[in-house]
Order: structure tokens, then C-alpha cells, then sequence
């Protein structure tokens, strides 16, 4: 088959058990989770060979249920992006407009279900990775609360802030998978028994009679004006519904990027290091000692945003800078768990747009990295405190191009942001 | 303004900790970008103290033995082993 918007680094078709919740349905997975027998490249040249010898546990998961993968999906090199533009194997258009980007960093699973190529898709969301190019594609994506999914088998950027989510067009299907890929896993010790016989798709009603929506003020005033109309007429249907909507402040926020970014790529530093073209990863074969043949399979195979957060994460962690990035930043984390909580004690969710901006074009934001850290100032503070969110379609723009709502619910309250969600799509 | 001017050398100091070689075109270009987004972490300087929540404690569990990979398969991929172990460059 055609990959007309490049979603796919790897087409595949691994059949699942005969019966089961998703037999007969078609899932195609981001290449960060591990695939036995079939390459799982993380949209890099320094893994294009590599072949995981075990499969991830959602992977298993979702075999168990009956599900077909039907291919790998692309993304920005080990999740390092907004746009699907990192990836070594060529940018993901955008299945609403090929002229744009599909959003990241799990673009290619995004633009897979927009582009009706599987029915479902697994991403893997560190900053808003699933959230982003949910919205952007116009499907809905779900990035579950730490811990409720397993991460074996995800090649780790930043351990404490991903989590593996779905990808469907529909609030009831993208719950149906989570159903799946949800529960305890001896192979994770950072996973929970929450979610152990869950039922998230029978939540999916749209009730949300007697709700209270907060939305906090920091987080929408910096959105576009298109994104505004569309999330304000969102806002409407749920008054409509029965809701009641109130603002509310969250002055960490404000500090939400900075402090995503310091630890992402602190962690990212340190976790990338196993790249070294000895154990895995392309050799090598380089002329001189250890260090020096290190370095340079590294400044052949990786990417430049990937070097740029692997440089920035070890100059933030290095003598003399630890206090005033890295801590600094644990403490802004800090601020805004505790600011979610005291929101949580007055409000049932949270609601902000998923993006502040619409998809912007092919190549036009590639050049200025600190305005593309910038665009993820409403998915990263998610990630900061461990919580649930859903992006659901919101409504479109003017030209048409899709807007993403974003709700947030308190720690393992997959169910209420479900069912909230569930009266748009 | 921001007080976080980096220059190459720090650049190519921070390269050589992580084991990433650059070229000089790169140096000059991350100088520029690095010293941007570092003023933009410095407003990390204003988050106040917060009252953080209780330490985690370690959960401990006795140490088993069971099935994982075998040598062969922990290999696979690999670019050079030599009698069943990793093959590297040698180290100084």
C-alpha cells in the first residue's frame, strides 16, 4: 500500500490471537516501542538496523487482544520534537493538509488513524507528544497518568515524564485501547494497580451535567485567536450540557516549558549515552581510543535537535550548573504538582487548548528551536505532574484546520476526563 | 537580559563531557541557539521554594532469578562480539 504522508518508517503485518476485545481491528505503533523480530528505529539513523529481540508489554497487550499491527510508525528522533521533522527517515505531512505538519513527536501514528491507514495507534507522550499530533490531525489522544501504563520495551528519552498512550478517531475507541494496554506489569516497577480491570470505554458517554470545568487563565492566554473562537465555542457546549466553567489560576505554568525542558534533557543526556555503537547502534569501526570513536559514531548517527538536548541536558547537569538549572527545575516540578492539586480540590478538570497554534507548515519552524519548545507550554505541564489528559477535536479554523481540546483530570481519573471528552468526539 | 553568554569554548567543552564531536559550524551555531534558550531557563531563578511532598521511600523485594535474554540474543545487534562478549575500541 501507498504511505502517501510517510506515516510509516516500517510497514508490517503481525497477526494477533484469533480472539479477543480488538480482533479484527488494524494498530500501527511508533517506532520507540521495542518489536521483536521487526526494526524499531526511533526515527534515527543510529538504530535503522536495530531489531529488538523482545516485544514491549503493550506490544504483547495488544497482540493478546486480537489486534494486527500493521506497521512502525514514524516520529521525530527519539521524541525529540513537535513537528515529526526530526526523524531521519523524512517529515510526516499532515493527512487534513499535506502542506503542514502533523504535530510530534508521534506524528506518523497520528497521521496513520487521520489518514484511515489503521484504526487505532500507540504514541508515546513525554511533553505532548501524543496530545499534539492528536490535535493537529484532528483524532483524539489520550496521555495516561504516570504509571498506569507499562513503559517496557519504550526506548526511554525521559523516564519520569512519558507515558505510552492511543490514538483513535474517537474518544470511545482511543478509551477501548487504553482498556488494553492499561494495568500492572512486573517488568515496570513505576506502574500501579490502577487500571487493572478498567473499563475506560464504558465512560464514554458525554455526561457532564453537574461537571465543574476549570480553566486556567495562564494556559489560554497566549493562544491564538483562531485557537481561541474554536476553544470558546467548545467552552459553550459544555455550559450547554450542563457544566458549569470557571477560571482558575495556575501560576507555575508560567515556568512549565523551562522546567520540562531542563529535565527532559537532563534525562535524555544521561539515557542516550547507551548509544555508543558497541552494544547497538550503527559502529563504529572508527579509528582511535573509546572517547574518540564514541564521539564520532554519535556526531554521525544523531540528529541535531537530538545532540542539541543531549549537550544542553550535560551542560545542565555538569559542575557549577546543576543548582541553577537542575534543581531549579525540580522545584518549579514541585510548584506545579501542588498547584494541580489545589486546583483539583474545587474543580473536576481542567480544560485549555491542546496547542496554542495550528499546525504549522512543512519546514517553517525547524530553524528556531526555542519557538518550538515554546508551542508545548499546554502539554508539558501535564507531564511536570503526572497527570491524565485527552486531546479531543475541538472544531476547525477558518481555512479549516483542526483544533485540539485539551482536558486534565486528577491523578488516575482516566474515567471522568473520558467521559468528559466524549461530548465532542 | 540574560547573563548566559556562551561562548565555543564552552560549547566545545560541554561536546567533549558528552562524548559528541562537532565541527566548527556546529559550535558557532549552538553557541548562538544554546545561549538563547539558557536566558530563557534562567527564569527558573524566580520559582520560589516550595514545600515538596514527602520522600519516596524504597520498596525492596527479595532478588530472584529468572528467564531474561540469553547471551546470543543480547548480542544480536551488536556490530562485534568475539567469543560471546561485546567487541569495543579499546579504551585509552
Amino acid at each position: 500500500m501507498a504511505d502517501a504522508h510517510n506515516a510509516f518508517v516500517t510497514r508490517v503485518e503481525i497477526e494477533g490471537a484469533a480472539e479477543g476485545p480488538l480482533s479484527g481491528a488494524t494498530v500501527a505503533v511508533k517506532d520507540n516501542i521495542s518489536t521483536e523480530g521487526v526494526r524499531t528505529t526511533c526515527g534515527s539513523e543510529m538504530l535503522a538496523d536495530y531489531v529488538p529481540p523482545y516485544d514491549a508489554t503493550v506490544v504483547s497487550r495488544l497482540t493478546d487482544a486480537g489486534a494486527t499491527i500493521v506497521g512502525k510508525t514514524n516520529m521525530d528522533e527519539f521524541g525529540m520534537g513537535t513537528t515529526t521533522e526530526t526523524s531521519a527517515f523524512g517529515a510526516t505531512a499532515n493527512p487534513v493538509d499535506e502542506e503542514r505538519v502533523p504535530g510530534g513527536s508521534s506524528g506518523g501514528s497520528a497521521a496513520a488513524v487521520a489518514a484511515g491507514e489503521a484504526d487505532y495507534a500507540l504514541g508515546s507522550d513525554t511533553g505532548g507528544s501524543v496530545r499534539c499530533p492528536a490535535a493537529f490531525c484532528g483524532v483524539v489522544g489520550i496521555k495516561p497518568t504516570y504509571g498506569l501504563v507499562s513503559r517496557y520495551g519504550l526506548v526511554a528519552y525521559a523516564n519520569s515524564l512519558e507515558q505510552i498512550g492511543p490514538l483513535a478517531p474517537t474518544v470511545e475507541g482511543a478509551a477501548e485501547l487504553l482498556d488494553v494496554i492499561a494495568g500492572p506489569d512486573e517488568h515496570d516497577a513505576t506502574t500501579h494497580n490502577a487500571g487493572a480491570s478498567s473499563d475506560y470505554a464504558a465512560a464514554a458517554t458525554g455526561d457532564v451535567d453537574g461537571l465543574t470545568i476549570g480553566v486556567p487563565t495562564e494556559l489560554v492566554e497566549g493562544a491564538d485567536d483562531e485557537v481561541r473562537r474554536v476553544f470558546e465555542g467548545a467552552l459553550d457546549a459544555y455550559r450547554d450540557a450542563g457544566a458549569e466553567v470557571e477560571d482558575v489560576s495556575l501560576p507555575s505554568v508560567e515556568y512549565g516549558v523551562a522546567a520540562y525542558y531542563v529535565i527532559a534533557m537532563s534525562e535524555a543526556s544521561s539515557n542516550l549515552a547507551r548509544f555508543d555503537g558497541v552494544r547497538y547502534g550503527e559502529s563504529g569501526g572508527f579509528e582511535g581510543n573509546w572517547n574518540e570513536s564514541f564521539a564520532e559514531t554519535r556526531a554521525e548517527n544523531l540528529g541535531d535537535e537530538v545532540k542539541r538536548r543531549i549537550l544542553l541536558g550535560t551542560y545542565a547537569l555538569s559542575a557549577g550548573y546543576h543548582d541553577k538549572y537542575y534543581e531549579q527545575a525540580q522545584e518549579a516540578r514541585a510548584w506545579v504538582r501542588q498547584d494541580f492539586g489545589e486546583a483539583f480540590a474545587d474543580v473536576d478538570v481542567l480544560a485549555t487548548p491542546t496547542m496554542p497554534v495550528l499546525p504549522p507548515k512543512l519546514g517553517e519552524s525547524v530553524d528556531d528551536p526555542l519557538q518550538m519548545y515554546l508551542m508545548d507550554a499546554n502539554t508539558v505541564p501535564v507531564n511536570l505532574a503526572n497527570l491524565p489528559a485527552i486531546s479531543v477535536p475541538a472544531g476547525e479554523s477558518d481555512e479549516g484546520l483542526p483544533v485540539g481540546l485539551q482536558l486534565v483530570g486528577p491523578k488516575f481519573g482516566e474515567e471522568t476526563i473520558i467521559d468528559a471528552a466524549a461530548l465532542l468526539g | 537580559m540574560s547573563d548566559s553568554t556562551v561562548d565555543a569554548d564552552e560549547v566545545r567543552h560541554v561536546a567533549d563531557l558528552a562524548r559528541v564531536a562537532l565541527d566548527e559550524d556546529d559550535v558557532g551555531r549552538y553557541a548562538d541557539q544554546f545561549a538563547e534558550i539558557l536566558g530563557h531557563f534562567e527564569t527558573l531563578e524566580e520559582v520560589p521554594d516550595v514545600e515538596a511532598e514527602p520522600d519516596l521511600v524504597n520498596v525492596m523485594r527479595p532478588d530472584e532469578v529468572t528467564e531474561s535474554l540469553d547471551q546470543e540474543a543480547a548480542l544480536e545487534n551488536a556490530p562485534e562480539t568475539e567469543d560471546g562478549f561485546f567487541k569495543g575500541p579499546k579504551v585509552s
